[in-house]
Formats: C-alpha cells, structure tokens, sequence
C-alpha cells in the first residue's frame, strides 16, 4: 500500500494516522506537506488526519480545503483514488466539495470528547470490507463540530445511494436520538462520496489500533484499505 | 476602496451559537430579544478604482472561500 497522509499548519492526529497505517499494511505512509503540490508518485491512497487546521479560523477546514495540495488531492479522487478524511480532515473534504453537506457546532455546544460506538452501514467498500455488516465498532470522538448536515435532496441522494458509511449509535447498534452525539441528520458520523472512493467520518479509528490503549476496533479500517491495496 | 462583506446562516440553519447568546442577553435582563443569529463581518481593502471590478472580485472571494453557500448567504457593500 502506497499511503500519505498530508499534514496541514495545526494538524495533530497525522502520526496517530500514520502509526495505525504502518500497523495494519507494514509499510509507512509518505507524510505530505499542505503547500506541496504534487501526492508522491504511485500514492493509492491519501488521508488528511485530524487537528484544527489553520486555528479553525474562518470555519473548520476552510482554509485547509484551498490550499496546495488540496488540488492534487481533487484530481486524486476524481481518477478514484482513496481518500480518507478523519474528524478535521471531514471537515476539510466538505469544504473542498469532495463530498456533500457541512459540519456544524454540536447541537449540545459542547466539545465531545468520549468513547462512542458506531454501525458499520455497508461493508462492500475498500475502507471496511474488514466489518461484518450491521457491525458495531467502539471507537472514539473528539470534536466540538460534527454535526453533519446537508439540504433535504442532498441527504435524500445520500440516504437512496447508500452512502452512508456510519451511524454513532449504542453497544446493540440501535440508533436513536440519545445516541446522537452531535446532533448530525439521521445520527450520520461517516459518508462515502458517489464512487464510495473518498470517506470522511468524525470518529478517530486511528486512537483504536491497540489493546494497551483501550481497544482495537479501529483496525477494521486501517486492515480494510491494507489489504485492498496489497491486491 | 473599502467594502464590507456580510456573511449569515440561512433561514432554517440551525445556529446554536445565536441561541446560546439569546440565552445570555436573556439572563442579562435585556428585554425584548426574540431571536439571535450569529454572522461574520469582513471589512476588505481593494486596489481596484472600478466599483464592478471589485464586485466582481469580492462575490468570487465570497464564493470561493469567505462563505459556505451550503449553509450561508453573503452581502457584499461597497464602503467608499
């Protein structure tokens, strides 16, 4: 697997990302600078961590979302490579229009900092063949703007195409309104673009790669887009 | 030239932050408040002479970065 994972002014989950790629393919990602304007050649796969760019400055991701890199990233996902965007890297896809909708303030105003577990939604995807369908996974948030949403056509579109990726929703995998964390429509926490080849999701699967640190569930992911790449 | 860009959520966009200060001008005793929406203000500097060319100029910089048209609407003066 050819990864890189691009570094942006404030972010701060890229060696988290980067540690859980190196974990499930063996192989370290290249780590990009944001005012590049090239992805290394050959690059399967690219993943904009979490943080707060650029301060969070005008709204999160903004300003991430128009720099350098952000160009090659387009042309990157339009050939359909993957592209995965943790938390402010969601963010910043939204922004850069890889996929609908935008992330606003929690609904409860609060920055949420916990465990939250999450529905596996479809599991024919490179970023979570790994998941059993209907799955549940324990994974963490850490973010004070995940409240996804989008006009009615664009969650309609989403919801009819399938391309829900997660759900935030409890240990049985029920979703309801107490297990919405954010406040996000229809309990959303992770969405695929159209080619389901660009992911962004708000929860950290990076921070569950090992069992010292509070679990595992995480490797789904990482092991998912490993073995996708090695094949 | 100077222009003021004016940036606000759209009608039905929910603000959260407009309502935890309507709740706070609440709590102040300020009387009569029934509604907060929260926006952004960019107060710009232009070199262009020609008011359409800096209109044109800054709709692109509101379309292009200053605002999310998902979710915002902009207004763009020309202040001197």
């Amino acid at each position: 697997m050819k990864a890189a994972v691009v570094t942006f002014p404030g972010s701060n989950r890229e060696r988290d990302i980067a540690r859980a790629l190196k974990h499930a393919s063996g192989v370290a990602p290249a780590m990009v600078w944001h005012a590049e304007t090239d992805l290394p050649a050959g690059t399967d796969l690219v993943v904009l961590p979490g943080g707060f760019s650029y301060g969070d400055y005008l709204r999160c991701g903004a300003i991430a979302a128009r720099s350098n890199i952000m160009a090659a990233v387009q042309a990157h996902a339009a050939r359909g490579g993957l592209v995965l965007g943790v938390c402010n890297g969601f963010q910043i896809l939204c922004e850069a229009q890889l996929l609908p909708g935008v992330l606003m303030r929690n609904d409860r105003l609060r920055f949420m900092c916990k465990r939250q577990n999450l529905r596996v939604e479809r599991t024919d995807t490179a970023f979570t063949h790994r998941y059993a369908q209907g799955q549940v996974i324990d994974v963490c948030i850490a973010h004070g703007e995940g409240n996804w949403t989008a006009d009615a056509d664009a969650v309609a579109r989403i919801e009819d195409k399938g391309l829900v990726a997660f759900r935030y929703c409890d240990a049985n995998g029920v979703v309801s309104p107490e297990t919405n964390c954010n406040g996000s429509v229809n309990s959303i926490a992770g969405i695929y673009s159209e080619k389901r080849n660009v992911l962004g999701m708000m929860p950290h699967p990076e921070n569950l790669i090992d069992a010292l640190v509070g679990g595992t569930d995480g490797r789904g992911l990482f092991e998912s887009l490993a073995s996708r790449m090695a094949a | 030239m100077k222009a003021r860009v004016t940036v606000t959520l759209k009608t039905g966009v929910l603000d959260p932050q407009g309502k935890a200060i309507e709740g706070a001008l609440s709590s102040l005793g300020v009387e009569g408040v029934t509604g907060v929406r929260q926006g952004k203000v960019f107060d710009i500097e232009l070199a262009h002479t020609q008011p359409e060319a800096a209109q044109a100029a800054l709709k692109d910089a509101c379309e292009r970065l200053l605002a999310n048209t998902v979710i915002e609407n902009y207004r763009v003066e020309i202040l001197s």
